[in-house]
């Protein structure tokens, strides 16, 4: 294929952005306009995403439809692109993901509407890239570019605490973005080349790979986020706007484990093998200690954030176990947690839409005055617990089967997590859906709309969909998985962390 | 010798003197009325400047015994100088208007201190560097105190006189000893003795420290840099934006020539000097910008702040570092002039705002205006794509490459807090409520200036090998 898909996928967006300049007329007329040009640009990369996909082979690990030119010629960095059976996931999620999103913001956001599509668009563009780049330059240019948009996004539409909530989120993940930068510099300096395939192959010395790997955690466990870097992300959450927190749940934690899985774990074995021990305890901290606070939350949205930090606990063990099912099952809950994440905080989006308020205490008796959405916020908690049938437990018991020889603490421990998960998951929905109507809230309460529906329907299928069938999506990255786990083996017998101790 | 030649070579230097002389005598009979007609002409005269600059070989000329010294190091560095002065003088005119500053001598003394800088950067000896350091500073004095019916004004210049003399006396003094253990005060010679004697003189040593100290001054750079908010902030908003750009460049420039150039092995000696300074400006400068709420002085600790980096990679000294030390200081130069283009445009009833909380709300009014203005901002914060992260980009791979890393960890670190500060200004522009609005921009200079720099700043990431290769070639001369 001679054209430059990935390019297209990526840019695709920002030419819908252009065009939202464009649009003149009337506060009103601009405002729908600029809304249909949003979702059509995201739908149109959404339908290229899933072309790729269905052009995607499967059967061959190497990265595909590769792109290269030259950047900076003096320092030999290269505009190269491409996509291989992990990313392209991620790419689909993330078109997906935008769509819903422009949909669901098509009646909340009345202020600013235009500057509100500019960013969503710019920042669908910064993360596919993020998802393409082969360069490592290159991918911290739109690692660390994302923030910008998501800066502007939850400080002019968030809620009351935005302005707070948006520094500390800008300046947390640059904090770690610097350092991850120093450790770009670092390895192009040690293997002078700034390709991500070069730097995979690359071996480096024991001592250069603990420093650097260091510096790339301190980027990414912020970004996943691991415990204690998460402080930043329930105050994010909670003053975003819905369809912030959706991609901010949905998408950007997922560059994290996606950062861990590209650089941390092919490019520096003996350091992952060194450090192992400790990320399975800030893991499984992580789980526990998320969950029982998760427990306590009155805010709904603040519940599903801390959710998601347990939920990235197990990401991070299934990744660092380095077996084939642990490394499968993180990618697959991240995919999972996506859609659940999304969905939650979309249908905590439609309560607060109609009622200006999530707090859990003010809700009650949902069932009768919205069954079907009662319905769809069951599939979402029951995936986000984790029941067989729904994407959720694929992942989760594919960690830990995965984790379970590594070891067996850590998938005790991480397998009680499951328990809290349900505790609160299913405490929640009682207090919501069941209950007695007994707020005056009740009353202005409505059933989903068309418009709610279209959005949620996808959603539903696809989380059922993938739970009952996920073989397609473990068969697209089953080879790149081989091939990175290969790379991930520690070339010297690494004594870890604890044996160390 | 033949002295004509030399003369030739100094073309437009000498251009530059005689058209300033001739329009200081025709602003001095014209009055008033010679405004703005003689900031015309002036900027005339530099672009003719610039072009003979440009055009000039490139091959290393010694002039007049060694006292100057052309190449393209000097060529690179007086192009930067000449094409911020030409932006100062396009947007100046504007704001004198409006504060009552239309007197002639203002666009002439510009050009004087223009003067004094372009020589700066081709100084080969200590008494050509310090001349050139005083033509210019005297010129830059009278600029801060220009408006001479404000307090405020008045106090910037005198304090800026008063510890500039002082500087300048370390830094002659810091001449005397190097003269006095070297014998001359040519920078070969003094580069020839100190090969031999491995830099071993105390005297030396002791001059070494007085003219770092006196040029620590000249950039401002911690602890030398008190005077740089107080007089930032009193001086005419122009002027302040002429502070921040030429005179920086030329006198790191110099610093750069005058260290590696004069003092090349006594590298393990100054090096020292130079990092305490990059460090105690980076932390310094970052850290006292948060708290500010006048947006010059704000600029003023930013300044000191990239002051800081760009010492930083002067400290290591290699060819690569210098390279990327120009790249850096270009870069900065769009990203301050952009800065202060959108400074100058923001008006309230024809007045000028300095206070952060002036411009809130700011996005809802005037979106492209607030759109560029945080380009700017996120440019010097360092954000990607801007073009300030490549600026920082290349010099910490030259500081990395020196395996200086905890010097690039106080930088990065210290870019954190940079954002914050930047931020805060986009955060009163976007997320706070209006309070005011600001005038319609109608002036045409600073519209096109602002809308070039804030398209320069956020495409450089497309292309940016012009520069890229400039610099290379201007740092190899220094090096030859």
């Amino acid at each position: 294929m001679d054209w430059p898909v990935l390019s297209i996928l990526i840019f695709q967006p920002l030419i819908g952005a252009l065009f939202v300049c464009l649009v003149r007329g009337d506060k009103e007329l601009v405002a729908t306009n600029v809304k249909a040009v949003g979702l059509w640009s995201t739908g149109i990369t959404f339908l290229l995403a899933c072309f790729l996909w269905t052009q995607f082979d499967a059967t061959v690990s190497d990265f595909q439809f590769l792109e290269e030119k030259a950047w900076i010629p003096s320092l030999g960095i290269s505009y190269s692109l491409g996509t291989d059976g992990i990313s392209i996931i991620y790419i689909v999620l993330t078109s997906f993901l935008s769509f819903i999103c422009i949909l669901s913001s098509w009646e909340v956001i009345t202020d600013r509407v235009r500057e509100y599509m500019i960013g969503f668009l710019l920042l669908e563009t910064m993360i596919l890239g993020a998802f393409c780049a082969l360069d490592t330059v290159l991918f911290y240019m739109f690692f660390e570019g994302l923030l910008i948009p998501m800066f502007i996004i939850i400080g002019i539409w968030g809620g009351p605490g935005r302005v707070r909530a948006t520094l500390k989120f800008f300046l947390y993940t640059l904090a770690g973005s610097v350092l991850f930068l120093v450790a770009i510099l670092l390895l192009y300096l040690e293997a002078e080349s700034s390709s991500i395939p070069t730097l995979m192959r690359s071996e480096f010395p024991f001592n250069f790979q603990i420093w650097v790997w260091l510096l790339v955690f301190a980027s990414f466990a912020v970004k996943i986020p691991m415990w204690p870097f998460h402080t930043w992300l329930p105050e994010a959450h909670v003053e975003a706007p819905t369809a912030g927190s959706v991609i901010l749940a949905g998408v950007l934690l997922k560059l994290g484990g996606y950062g861990f899985i590209r650089f941390s774990l092919p490019m520096f074995p003996d350091a992952t093998a060194y450090f192992t021990p400790f990320v399975f305890i800030l893991s499984v901290i992580a789980i526990i200690y998320t969950s029982l606070v998760a427990l306590v939350q009155e805010d709904m949205k603040k519940l599903i954030a801390y959710s998601s930090v347990a939920h990235m606990g197990f990401v991070t063990i299934g990744l660092f176990s380095l077996t084939i099912q642990g490394v499968e099952g993180a990618l697959f809950i991240m995919l999972s947690h996506g859609l659940v994440s999304a969905a939650l905080f979309l249908s905590v989006g439609v309560l607060y839409d109609r009622t200006h308020s999530r707090l859990i205490k003010e809700f009650g008796g949902l069932v009768d005055k919205m069954p079907v959405y009662a319905f769809a916020f069951m599939v979402f908690s029951l995936a986000a617990i984790g029941l067989p049938g729904t994407s959720g437990f694929v992942g989760e018991m594919l960690v830990l089967v995965g984790v379970f020889p590594i070891s067996v603490w850590t998938a005790v421990f991480a397998g009680s997590g499951v328990i809290l998960g349900a505790a609160y998951m299913l405490w929640l929905y009682k207090r919501v859906i069941f209950g007695d109507n007994n707020t005056e809230n009740t009353s202005i309460l409505s059933d989903l709309g068309v418009r709610e529906r279209c959005m949620f329907l996808p959603l539903v299928v696809a989380i059922l969909l993938i739970g009952v069938y996920p073989k397609p999506v473990l068969n697209t990255m089953h080879l790149s998985v081989e091939k990175l786990l290969l790379l991930s083996q520690p070339t010297v017998q690494t004594k870890s962390f604890s044996q160390v101790k | 010798m033949d002295i004509s030649a030399d003369i030739l070579q100094l073309l437009p230097e000498i251009l530059l003197t005689g058209g300033l002389l001739i329009l200081l005598v025709f602003g001095a009979f014209r009055g008033e009325a010679a405004e703005p007609g003689v900031n015309r002409l002036v900027i005339a005269l530099l672009a003719v400047v610039a072009i003979l600059v440009i055009t000039r070989d490139s091959e290393k000329v010694k002039l007049f015994s060694d006292l100057l010294v052309l190449d393209s190091y000097g060529r690179f560095t007086q192009t930067l100088i000449i094409f911020s002065v030409i932006v100062t003088l396009l947007m100046s005119i504007a704001y004198r208007k409006a504060s009552h500053l239309m007197q002639s001598e203002y666009p002439i003394l510009i050009g004087f201190a223009t003067l004094g800088m372009l020589l700066m950067v081709s100084a080969n000896d200590l008494m050509s560097l310090y001349l050139a350091i005083e033509l210019q500073s005297l010129s830059l004095y009278t600029l801060a105190a220009f408006d001479r019916n404000s307090e405020r004004s008045s106090e910037a210049g005198l304090k800026f006189f008063v510890l500039g003399a002082l500087s300048s006396g370390l830094l002659l003094y810091g001449c005397s000893f190097i003269y006095g253990a070297v014998g001359s005060t040519s920078f070969e010679v003094i580069a020839a003795a100190i090969a031999i004697s491995d830099a071993g003189l105390s005297p030396f040593l002791f001059g070494l420290v007085l003219v770092c100290c006196g040029l620590a001054f000249k950039v401002s750079a911690v602890p030398f840099h008190m005077w740089t908010p107080d007089v930032y902030e009193g001086s005419p908003t122009t002027t302040t934006m002429f502070f921040s750009v030429a005179p920086k460049i030329a006198a790191l420039s110099l610093l750069m020539r005058l260290l590696l150039e004069a003092f090349p092995d006594a590298i393990n000696q100054w090096q020292q000097i130079i990092w305490f300074l990059a460090i105690a400006s980076m932390i310094v400068g970052s850290l006292l910008a948060v708290r500010q709420n006048n947006i010059k002085r704000l600029m003023a600790y930013s300044t000191i702040a990239h002051v800081g980096y760009v010492l930083m990679g002067i400290g290591v000294g290699s060819e690569f570092a210098i390279t990327n030390v120009l790249i850096y200081l270009s870069v900065y130069l769009v990203l301050v002039v952009g800065t202060f283009g959108c400074i100058l445009a923001a008006k309230v009833n024809n007045l000028h705002l300095e206070k952060i909380s002036d411009f809130s709300g700011i996005g809802r009014s005037q979106p492209i205006f607030s759109l560029a203005f945080a380009i700017m901002l996120l440019g010097l914060a360092g954000i990607p794509p801007m073009a300030g992260f490549f600026a920082k980009f290349y010099l910490f791979i030259a500081i990395l490459r020196a395996e200086m890393y905890w010097l690039v960890l106080i930088a990065v670190l210290s870019t954190v807090v940079g954002a914050y500060y930047y931020l805060r200004i986009i955060k009163v522009m976007y997320f706070d409520e209006p309070k005011q609005e600001l005038d319609q921009l109608t002036n045409p200079e600073l519209n096109i200036i602002i809308g070039a720099s804030s398209m320069v700043t956020l495409f450089f990431f497309v292309n940016h090998s012009i520069i890229v290769n400039r610099a290379t070639r201007a740092a190899g001369s220094l090096f030859n």
